[in-house]
């Protein structure tokens, strides 16, 4: 008997192995971290190195003390700035997904309804950011958007403006960088969509009396729901979190839960606490995550 | 193919009768897609009742010509008059004419009863009227049950009704119908080509039918107009289509023809005859044409109209025999495949009447006559 043989003796096939590969994947660097981090966020803080005390503990003489704190949460609720930072990071997360959808829709349309060739091309540059790193993007928007940088120099130099325009540490230039970041992230899904809409519907609606917007109205827009649905989580459920951006772009005064997090862990070396947030931040995006599943299974079914 | 059922609409046949005033005049149109023209100065007159098919092969300008009448494509030059006002720039929005699609486009986010109010909901009809007019054309159409389904929970033939529902629940003065039966098998295609003539009838609408399908043409059409590289090539009923092609195409392109190339022998007011040597004799035919003498012309006899015997029929003309070659037994009719001694191969249908028939076969020598009636001459 072969090797092959063997192992199938003991339940291990390819299409085993195959189907076990992501599972594997995300059991290694989903699940274990994740359950660190909720063994940390359960632990009291303390000044060692890791910044925690154990869980578990072995008294000796036959009992084992499991102390399970949940103080940390509750400091969540205590300190109005972790609620702030959280509904800061969704108002921020949520604007930011309506202006996506304010730039991005437009963008898809009008790739959908390009030229083949065209369309190729397009599509190209929707991707060609990802060629290079998010930080030194988001650098290049420092640069563009500084006291003295590109925007206001050509400004001024046209005469438009005499002092420089404050942009940058503003939420404005915070949602600049993010609505830029995060924007072929909603077109892709959108175009995916938009893309497969069979256009002689509109002129069906035009026959039957719409005249070009009502047939947009009544026709591809509650057609295109699943891709406008699928481009938002795609913008909103990383943005609750993102870090990046708000703190290199938005300034000292832009309260977000990412920046809470970093703070937490870094400067004030509370793990349990940062592990809390990172928790309830995760049981926060839960069901955005489930409703884009269940978007995306609806999509793949072909049902509308 | 007898004559067409579809001319029941019409009163009598205004297209005979220069008074009357056509319902959609189409004047002098032509549309060009760069270099390309897909419909070449096309004049066309269809009268209020009328069934009128564009047929033709696939890029011949007949969609192209059925969409300029819809609005959807503007034509290069020319004019399109619809009941007496000029529609030529008027987008689709705002004409009083309804298209059914060869896709049929039923709106996949509503349901059979939604898609068929949808236009009267655009032209914000009072909504007890919205419900009566789709509740009736539902019925109409044969889908009262099916109100509350959604497109794809459909069948082929009962999308292509809500499709119809859809572009006449509106009342429109023309419809288009853009190859309304393409989608559907053979038997529902027929069935649903009588339910069509007969939902004309009742409505009394004027329907023109763009369709590749010679057979549908025939049943469905008052007239028909032979397209062909944008052109209409001919256009008349469907008998005159028939027994009176005007050129090799349309003698072609409608039903088989065998068609046999030859030279103006004789030239009588009342009869001419032709020497063909693909044919390998001289065909007699009872009616004089127009055509210089000694000109090349061809004379086409539908299948149908040849006569196959064993033994020798009386006379010289319009007589030639051959071997069979192929045998197609169709149960109805069979047709035979005869070799000319010329080489020519002359396609025969000959009905089945008896079931017991003493069979002609492969190989066997006969003879093929024709009556001096058949032929059709044509110059061009």
């Amino acid at each position: 008997m072969n090797t092959a043989g063997h192992l199938r003796r003991f339940g291990v096939t390819g299409r085993g192995l195959v189907v076990a590969l992501p599972y594997l994947w995300l059991l290694l660097f989903f699940v274990v971290p994740f359950v660190i981090v909720l063994k940390i966020s359960f632990s009291d803080i303390d000044l060692a190195i890791p910044p925690y005390k154990p869980l578990i503990e072995w008294l000796g003489k036959n009992s084992l003390a499991i102390k399970v704190n949940f103080n940390n949460y509750a400091f969540l609720f205590t300190d109005r700035l972790y609620i702030n930072a959280f509904l800061n990071s969704i108002k921020v997360a949520f604007i930011s997904t309506v202006l996506c959808l304010l730039v991005g829709y437009p963008m898809a349309y009008g790739i959908a309804r390009a030229k083949p060739a065209t369309r190729n091309l397009l599509l190209l540059l929707v991707i060609l950011p990802f060629w290079t790193s998010l930080l030194l993007r988001v650098y290049a928007w420092i640069g563009l958007l500084k006291a003295n940088g590109v925007i206001n120099n050509v400004l001024s130099w046209l005469g438009v403006i005499h002092d420089p325009l404050t942009m940058l540490y503003t939420p404005f230039a915070m949602y600049v960088g993010i609505v830029y970041s995060y924007l072929p992230f909603f077109i892709l899904p959108l175009y995916a969509n938009l893309e497969k809409m069979d256009w002689q519907l509109l002129e069906a609606a035009e026959d039957l009396g719409c005249r070009p917007w009502q047939a947009f109205y009544k026709i591809t827009l509650p057609l295109s729901r699943n891709g406008i649905l699928a481009g938002s989580m795609l913008v909103f459920i990383p943005a609750v979190g993102e870090f990046v951006i708000p703190a290199l772009l938005g300034g000292p005064n832009a309260l977000m839960i990412g920046r809470v997090l970093w703070d937490e862990f870094f400067s004030n070396r509370a793990w349990p606490v940062a592990s809390a947030v990172a928790i309830l931040l995760l049981l926060l995006l839960v069901p955005f995550m489930m409703w884009y599943q269940s978007v995306q299974a609806r999509e793949s079914a072909g049902a509308r | 193919m007898t004559t067409s059922a579809g001319a029941a609409g019409v009163k009598a046949a205004p297209w005979k009768d220069p008074a009357a005033r056509p319902y959609v005049q189409v004047d002098h149109i032509t549309k060009s897609f760069g270099e390309f023209k897909a419909v070449d100065d096309v004049s066309l007159k269809i009268y209020q009742g009328e069934i009128f098919c564009l047929l033709g092969a696939s890029g011949c300008g007949k969609t192209t010509l059925l969409r300029m009448l819809g609005g959807f494509e503007t034509p290069t030059s020319g004019k399109i008059f619809i009941d007496g006002e000029d529609m030529t720039g008027v987008p689709p929005y705002e004409r009083p004419v309804n298209m059914m699609f060869q896709s049929y486009a039923l709106f996949p986010h509503m349901n059979v009863e939604q898609n068929v109010a949808f236009g009267l909901k655009q032209d914000r009809v009072p909504k007890p009227e919205i419900e009566e007019r789709v509740a009736t054309m539902l019925d109409l159409v044969k889908l009262g049950g099916f109100a509350k389904r959604k497109p794809h929970q459909l069948s082929g033939g009962q999308r292509q009704r809500v499709a119809l529902a859809r572009s006449l629940v509106k009342r429109p003065k023309l419809l288009l119908l853009d190859e309304p039966l393409g989608a559907l098998d053979k038997k529902l295609r027929e069935h649903t080509q009588f339910e069509l003539i007969s939902l004309q009838d009742k409505l009394g609408v004027t329907f023109v039918v763009v369709t590749h399908d010679q057979e549908e043409a025939m049943t469905l059409a008052s007239r028909i107009g032979v397209m062909d590289h944008g052109e209409i090539v001919q256009a008349g009923t469907p008998s005159e289509i028939y027994e009176f092609p005007s050129s090799k195409f349309v003698a072609d392109f409608v039903g088989s023809v065998n068609m046999f190339e030859g030279k103006l022998i004789e030239d009588e007011p009342e009869h001419v005859r032709i020497g063909s040597d693909e044919l390998g004799g001289t065909i007699y035919v009872s009616h004089g044409i127009s055509a210089p003498p000694e000109a090349i012309v061809w004379a086409a006899v539908r299948p149908e109209k040849i006569f196959m015997s064993t033994a020798p029929p009386g006379g010289t003309d319009n007589v030639v025999r051959g071997a069979v070659q192929d045998i197609a037994y169709l149960g109805d009719l069979s047709i035979y495949l005869v070799k000319l001694p010329t080489g020519k191969v002359v396609r025969v249908t000959q009905p089945n009447t008896s079931r017991h028939a003493e069979a002609i076969t492969w190989e066997q020598q006969v003879y093929l006559s024709w009556d001096a009636t058949s032929p059709v001459v044509v110059t061009r």
